[in-house]
């Protein structure tokens, strides 16, 4: 199991990015009840009976490891989800692309801490590849804001290098950490 | 912290530049690759990521690194692992690289040019290297 939530938001956005996306939206919300996300991407997607075996632990699609019959991310997620009374959906279409949405309950003693933001939207936004990613923030105190791949990425001047990704994180801990 | 704009964020980075392109540049040699596998993810490698950054960027060696991230490199059992790709040294997969150790790779292995013993793995595992 992953340890904070923003741990299964990265998993599912590298998810994403591994099925060969070029647009992703990841929205990360707040409220007094709990957090809602949803990750949504235009990848290879998947079929109705991928889908449904996406959630077995011991199902892979066989691409990445071809001897190994693990696949942990969606299952962990769904598992976690389940015993926090909270919500879990996929939705997915195969060549169209992939929408998982989740919601953890602010009250159940089960319901994993949030994580680094900062370095959550760090990692995200690093991940490898061409795609264009957007991502919409809305913290607890009502405070809200949206983060485009290639707009940070114009900024820093690309995002690979460590002293861009230096300045990068700066601005991500600005973000979340303004009032 | 005051939050930033994009145009702030730009403007930092024009500064940097302008202070980079006083000094000599020896290239961007030096490759740091973390795996962000859903193994590396559950035992702290976004954390690990995270200080990798602040740790290079300290050191001063941040506009001669480049870090990317990569699925599971197939050495679950020991995650975070991160590779480390520089001249005059063993390309070498470091395991269980958590970001108080990754604080130590930059200064042993970046800095020091010396290896983190405990820590060396060999390459991603045989059944995920692509023949």
């Amino acid at each position: 199991m992953h340890y904070c939530l923003a741990d299964y938001v990265l998993d599912i956005a590298q998810n994403a990015v591994e099925a060969g996306a070029s647009r992703l939206k990841v929205v990360v919300g707040e409220d007094a009840g709990g957090t809602s996300v949803l990750v949504e991407d235009n990848g290879r997607g998947m079929s109705d009976e991928e889908r449904k075996r996406a959630l077995d632990p011991f199902y892979t699609d066989g691409t990445k490891h071809t001897k190994r019959r693990v696949g942990l991310g969606l299952p962990f997620l769904a598992q976690a989800a389940q015993a926090t009374g909270g919500l879990f959906a996929i939705e997915s279409e195969k060549g169209k692309g992939s929408r998982v949405s989740f919601r953890f309950p602010s009250d159940n003693v089960d319901t994993p801490p949030m994580g680094d933001m900062a370095a959550l939207f760090l990692s995200v936004l690093c991940l490898p590849g061409d795609h264009e990613l957007v991502v919409e923030r809305r913290k607890k105190d009502g405070g809200e804001y949206r983060l485009v791949r290639s707009e940070l990425s114009w900024a820093v001047g690309g995002l690979e290098l460590v002293s861009s990704l230096a300045l990068l994180r700066e601005y991500l801990v600005s973000q979340e950490e303004d009032q | 912290m005051a939050k930033m704009s994009l145009e702030q964020l730009r403007k930092l980075r024009e500064d940097k530049r302008q202070d980079l392109s006083r000094r000599e540049v020896e290239g961007k040699e030096i490759q740091i690759i973390v795996g962000m596998g859903t193994c590396g993810i559950a035992a702290g490698a976004k954390q690990t990521f995270d200080e990798l950054v602040k740790a290079v960027d300290e050191s001063g060696l941040g506009d001669r690194v480049v870090i990317r991230q990569t699925g599971c490199m197939g050495l679950c059992y020991v995650e975070p692992t991160v590779e480390v790709v520089m001249p005059g040294m063993p390309t070498v997969i470091y395991g269980k690289m958590t970001s108080e150790t990754a604080k130590e790779l930059v200064k042993k292995h970046l800095v020091e040019k010396s290896l983190l013993d405990n820590h060396i793995l060999d390459r991603p595992a045989a059944d995920i290297v692509k023949k």
